[in-house]
Order: C-alpha cells, then sequence, then structure tokens
C-alpha cells in the first residue's frame, strides 16, 4: 500500500437494518499511524461501523476504503490485513492461553519459524506468562481481554480495530494495554478504537462522537474540551445529593454531574460562581472546595449527548 | 454487631489452577452500606461475588449473607438477595414485562404482590416507556437497568453486583449509580465490584483484593488518608519530551498519563516531592520546553490504586 493513502477513509458510510438505521452517511478519514477514538452511547452504531470497515458487514449506501482496499470489492484483501478485537472475541476456553495464540498465528499463517518466539513475547505483553498452561475457561475478564488482544496482533496488522477492548480491565493494566498501543502507532500501525472510557479516549489523537448512527463531532481531545460552553467547576461537599439538586433548579448552572465524590458544576458564565456559592450556602451546603477547572471528556460526552436528545421524544432510550 | 454480608477465612482453590483463587478471604460488612470490591485483573473479586451469591459452594470457611450461611442454609439467602453476575441472562424473545414477571416468579414474589412490585421497578429504573419491547432489542444500558430491576423485583436485603457498568457507556452508568444511590437510601446493602476508580469512589466501603484477600478495608478517604505518598501533576511541551524526562527521573515510584498530563507519585518523605518538582523545573528549562503544569495535587482512588499494585508487585 501507498504510504500516501490514509489507513482508513469512508464516504457516506451507511448501513440499515430493515427499517432501522444503524449507520447513517458518516465521512472520516484516519491516516497512518493515529489512534483515532469512536465515542458514543450504547447502540449508537459504534459496533456496526466496525463491522463493516473490516469486512464482515456490507454497507447499504456509501463506501470505504481501508489500507486503500474497497470494502464492498475487496473485503478479504482487508480481513487478512487487520487485526480485530472485539467485545466478544472468539477464545476457545479448552485451550491453554498460549495454544490460542497459536491457533490465531496458525489461521494468520505466521510462518512457522517465526511462531515460537512470537508466540512468546506475546504471552509477555499480556502478562499471561505465568499462566500458559492454565484453561483459557478459568481466566479472569481482565485477562481475557489481553489474551484476545495477544491473539488479534499476532500477524502484526497494519490497523487494528478494537471494540471496547478494555471493558473491565483493571486501571493499571488498562494503562500498560494503552502504553502498547501507543507504541504500536508509534511504529506506523492505524488504530480505530471504541471505548466508554474516557481515560482511555484522552489516548486518542482524535476523537468521533456518535450518536443514533450520525457523526455528531470530530475533534482532537483537547478541542472537544476547549469548545466546551460555560465554565466548568468542580465541587467538594459534604451533601453531594442535596448540592446537587440545589444546582438543578438554578437558571445560570447548564449541567450538574457526579465524578467520584466531587460534583462537576458547568456554569453559563463566570458570573454564576458568586450565585452558586450563595444558593448554597442559603441551602446549608458547607462547600470545602469549589475551584473551576477544565472539563473532562465525560463532561463533554454528557453534555453532547444531552443536546442531542433535546427536543427530540422525552422517552429517548439509553 | 450483625453484618449483612461476614465472609471468615475463606478459600477456595480452583482444579488445575496454580494458585487458589480465594486466600484466606475475609470481610464484615455492616447493614445499608455501600461497599465496593476493587482489584486487579485476576484478584478474585468474582469468584468471592459466587460465594457470597450461592452459586459457588465448594470452598473452606464460613460466609453468611442476610443471617445465613451460604453454604448450610443457600435457599434463605437466595431469597433475600439480588444477584447480577457479570454476564446475566435476560430472555431476548420475552418483553420487559415478561422478563420482570419470571423473575418475580422464580424469587417467590406472592401473586397478588407481583403487579405492584413489577410497576415499582419499572417506575424505579425509568423503563415504564418500554414495558411492552422485546429485551432483544433494547440497548445495553437499558439491558442493565433490567437486569438489575430483576436483580431489585423481589425487594432483597442483600444486592450483590459484578462489574454493572462495564460497557455502558457514561450517561447509562451515570443514571445506574443514580439508580443504585436510590437502593441503598431504601437500606439495601449493596456489594458492588468495578475496575472503574471513580464509582470506588463513591462507595462508604472499599475492600481492595490482591492475590485472593483483602488487603485494604476502609472508607476511601482513610484508605487514601493512609497512603504514604505524595503526587505531582505535569504538564508541558513537546509531549514526548515531558514523557521522556519523567520517565528517566530518579526517585519517581510511578507515572500515568491522565488526559495531556503525567501524574508522578513520589514518597511522602519530607522533602522528595519538592526535589522531584525542582529536578524536572530544571530539566525542562534545560531543554526549552514550556511548562504549564508542576504542582501538587490531591491523592485519588485511581492513585491508590496504581501505588498499592505497585507496592505489591515490587516486594514479590
Amino acid at each position: 500500500m501507498n504510504d500516501t493513502v490514509d489507513a482508513l477513509e469512508t464516504e457516506k458510510l451507511s448501513r440499515s437494518f430493515g427499517h432501522f438505521q444503524a449507520v447513517r452517511e458518516v465521512s472520516f478519514a484516519v491516516p497512518r499511524g493515529e489512534i483515532f477514538g469512536l465515542l458514543g452511547p450504547n447502540g449508537a452504531g459504534k459496533t456496526t461501523m466496525i463491522r463493516m470497515l473490516s469486512g464482515i458487514l456490507l454497507p447499504t449506501g456509501g463506501n470505504a476504503h481501508v489500507l486503500g482496499y474497497d470494502i464492498r470489492r475487496e473485503p478479504e484483501e482487508i480481513k487478512k490485513r487487520i487485526g480485530y478485537m472485539s467485545q466478544r472475541f472468539a477464545l476457545y476456553n479448552d485451550l491453554t492461553p498460549r495454544e490460542n495464540i497459536s491457533f490465531y498465528a496458525d489461521i494468520y499463517s505466521v510462518p512457522s519459524s517465526e511462531r515460537g518466539a512470537r508466540v512468546e513475547s506475546l504471552l509477555a505483553m499480556a502478562g499471561l506468562a505465568g499462566h500458559r498452561n492454565e484453561l483459557t475457561r478459568g481466566l479472569s475478564g481482565g485477562w481475557r481481554q489481553r489474551l484476545a488482544l495477544a491473539c488479534a496482533i499476532v500477524h502484526r496488522p497494519p490497523m487494528l480495530f478494537l471494540d471496547e477492548p478494555t471493558a473491565g480491565v483493571d486501571p493499571v493494566s488498562r494503562r500498560e494495554f494503552w502504553e502498547l498501543i501507543y507504541a504500536m502507532a508509534g511504529e506506523g500501525v492505524s488504530v480505530l478504537a471504541t471505548t466508554h472510557y474516557m481515560d482511555e479516549a484522552e489516548y486518542c489523537n482524535r476523537i468521533g462522537m456518535m450518536y443514533q448512527g450520525g457523526l455528531i463531532a470530530l475533534a482532537s481531545p483537547d478541542r472537544l474540551r476547549r469548545d466546551h460552553p460555560g465554565e466548568l467547576y468542580l465541587l467538594d461537599c459534604p451533601e453531594p445529593e442535596l448540592a446537587e439538586s440545589v444546582l438543578r433548579r438554578m437558571p445560570g448552572v447548564i449541567g450538574v454531574s457526579v465524578h467520584g465524590a466531587l460534583l462537576h458544576v458547568n456554569a453559563r458564565t463566570a458570573a454564576d460562581k458568586t450565585l452558586i456559592e450563595a444558593e448554597l450556602a442559603k441551602a446549608g451546603v458547607t462547600v470545602r472546595r469549589l475551584e473551576q477547572a477544565l472539563p473532562s471528556l465525560e463532561d463533554v460526552f454528557i453534555r453532547l449527548v444531552e443536546r442531542e436528545r433535546e427536543g427530540q421524544n422525552p422517552a429517548v432510550e439509553n | 454487631m450483625d453484618f449483612a454480608i461476614e465472609a471468615k477465612d475463606v478459600v477456595k482453590q480452583f482444579r488445575g489452577a496454580e494458585a487458589p483463587a480465594l486466600r484466606n478471604f475475609s470481610l464484615a460488612i455492616p447493614p445499608g452500606t455501600l461497599c465496593g470490591l476493587v482489584g486487579p485483573d485476576g484478584a478474585g473479586k468474582t469468584t468471592a461475588l459466587r460465594i457470597l451469591a450461592t452459586v459457588s459452594n465448594s470452598f473452606t470457611g464460613s460466609a453468611t449473607v442476610a443471617g445465613y450461611d451460604v453454604r448450610r442454609d443457600p435457599e434463605s439467602v437466595r431469597s433475600r438477595i439480588g444477584y447480577m453476575p457479570q454476564t446475566f441472562s435476560l430472555y431476548p424473545d420475552l418483553t420487559v414485562w415478561e422478563n420482570l414477571f419470571f423473575f418475580a416468579e422464580l424469587n417467590g414474589v406472592p401473586k397478588e404482590r407481583r403487579p405492584e412490585r413489577m410497576k415499582t421497578m419499572l417506575e424505579f429504573t425509568g423503563l415504564t416507556p418500554f414495558y411492552e419491547r422485546r429485551a432483544g432489542d433494547l440497548s445495553g444500558g437499558m439491558k442493565k437497568k433490567l437486569a438489575l430491576a430483576c436483580a431489585l423485583v423481589h425487594d432483597p436485603r442483600v444486592l450483590i453486583l459484578d462489574e454493572p457498568s462495564t460497557g455502558v457507556d457514561p450517561v447509562s452508568r451515570r443514571e445506574l449509580w443514580r439508580i443504585l444511590a436510590d437502593v441503598v437510601r431504601r437500606g439495601v446493602t449493596v456489594l458492588i465490584s468495578t475496575p472503574y476508580m471513580d464509582e470506588a469512589e463513591r462507595c462508604h466501603r472499599i475492600g481492595m483484593l490482591y492475590q485472593g484477600s483483602v488487603l485494604l478495608i476502609g472508607t476511601p478517604q482513610e484508605l487514601i488518608g493512609r497512603m504514604p505518598s505524595r503526587f505531582l501533576e505535569v504538564k508541558a511541551s513537546p509531549r514526548k519530551a515531558m514523557r521522556q524526562i519523567v520517565i528517566q527521573t530518579p526517585g519517581i515510584l510511578s507515572w500515568r498519563p491522565v488526559g495531556d498530563r503525567l501524574r508522578v507519585e513520589t514518597a511522602e518523605n519530607h522533602g522528595e516531592l519538592e526535589r522531584i518538582r525542582n529536578h524536572l523545573t530544571d530539566q525542562f528549562r534545560e531543554q526549552g520546553m514550556t511548562v504549564e503544569i508542576l504542582e501538587e495535587v490531591k491523592p485519588m482512588m485511581e492513585d491508590l490504586f496504581v501505588h498499592t499494585v505497585g507496592a505489591q508487585e515490587r516486594r514479590s
């Protein structure tokens, strides 16, 4: 493939299932070596998108090219050259981790002279060297995800599709996982990943936000944060529930959400801070700390989804 | 004091596994508490929850839930708990209402109380407008809510949830927690496992599991307060050079990216954080880099997790 060609390019890509439009006219491109994150609520069309781009599912409208190949006409060429890891990656429960990786090495025709060393290095990467001979059945959720990744990259694909790769994985492993993806991208591997975990989204060079099948935002994490409207304040107080209900009634407050033990308060302008303090004091809320902060990607996500929902059917699912 | 959940020296060994999944696992949870179970992958969280939910009964040691022994009296435990495993089974061809009915019947809700309990659960989880929809046609977040409604339909005193928010988007996750806060307010004891530290921070008590036993237990504030480390937040550009310099700085206990910043762990002893901050300032200046943030920050639950796992791994 020509180095100047984008790793991935879609043009009004669409897919319907009967009357249901799972993906509608989505256009974007991923340059080589980029980590691109696809975010959105459950049911927004992210998985359908990945299945089309991996050559598993035909589009019903538009088209896309992956590594220069046409997803409608050359799906087999694409399948050979990509790594695909989904939430329900097929691992053989009755095989050991080592046997699972060898099995995928076989499917992808990794030369037998290289196979032994590659399986060993992947076992080490996945932190599974100590469990190489246990049955996969007994592995915890987090370990299974790591084994699935090892299987998905055994043929060293130049393009990786990751569908919620670290769902249920612990924070330390999650970080190690992304450091690895980061390193692979540094070597020119292109990555398209979906995640519900906003800390992971921060690892992406750019983010596409999907809602009900369409792309509603496309920018770098930094840019998305800067474009977040109003001012954001962190509120630390002993009565977060009371504070939340007080703040929700204030006209100057666009949004309130709980983050761990803190509340994130989205005010229209900086001038609303004094009003917020006054209202909280009146309601008897002790404010330990109220300080300005940059919005997190979670704030951005919630804001974008709520904005889309406003004015729509009030009983929209989520 | 009577605990809602109490486990004493539970040991569980799976056939073929080198190490036991649980070793002397002990835990006591007072009634009405929201308790979180966290720990690295494979630490034994799911195994512990399965034992407490009476799904698995081959272990040594003892455990009682809602006042009954999980091995001697599993029936009494079962009728008093709601359990949501990681992969729960709803019937995709049945509607929301039919699924709820099935679980109400299965869990022995008396016939005359069923409609009222089911309606309450639909209201509670916001599923009322969707009661006629097939469960298979619900989105991921709604399926979780239905599973939660099914686990709560018989009004259990104890609720056991195994990673309920895995695979759920941030908006639905927020709603799930709003429902949970309501459940706790009604006096139900909740034991929940989670890989997300912002969720752990919302629990009354946290138990941290490591290799099958409870390493730490306490309120999030207690546990974070006891940690013998301080934290620096660093943001400088270019980013790659910042990482390089931080990684090579001697004395740093751990580091991790958080957004476009790095969070750096230093020892608690006097002056160590200041020493590292000065070192970084000098390094950044020498390289002609722009420093945007270089300041001490309050530790969070995720810092505690990284610290604890790191300390354990260095020990072994």
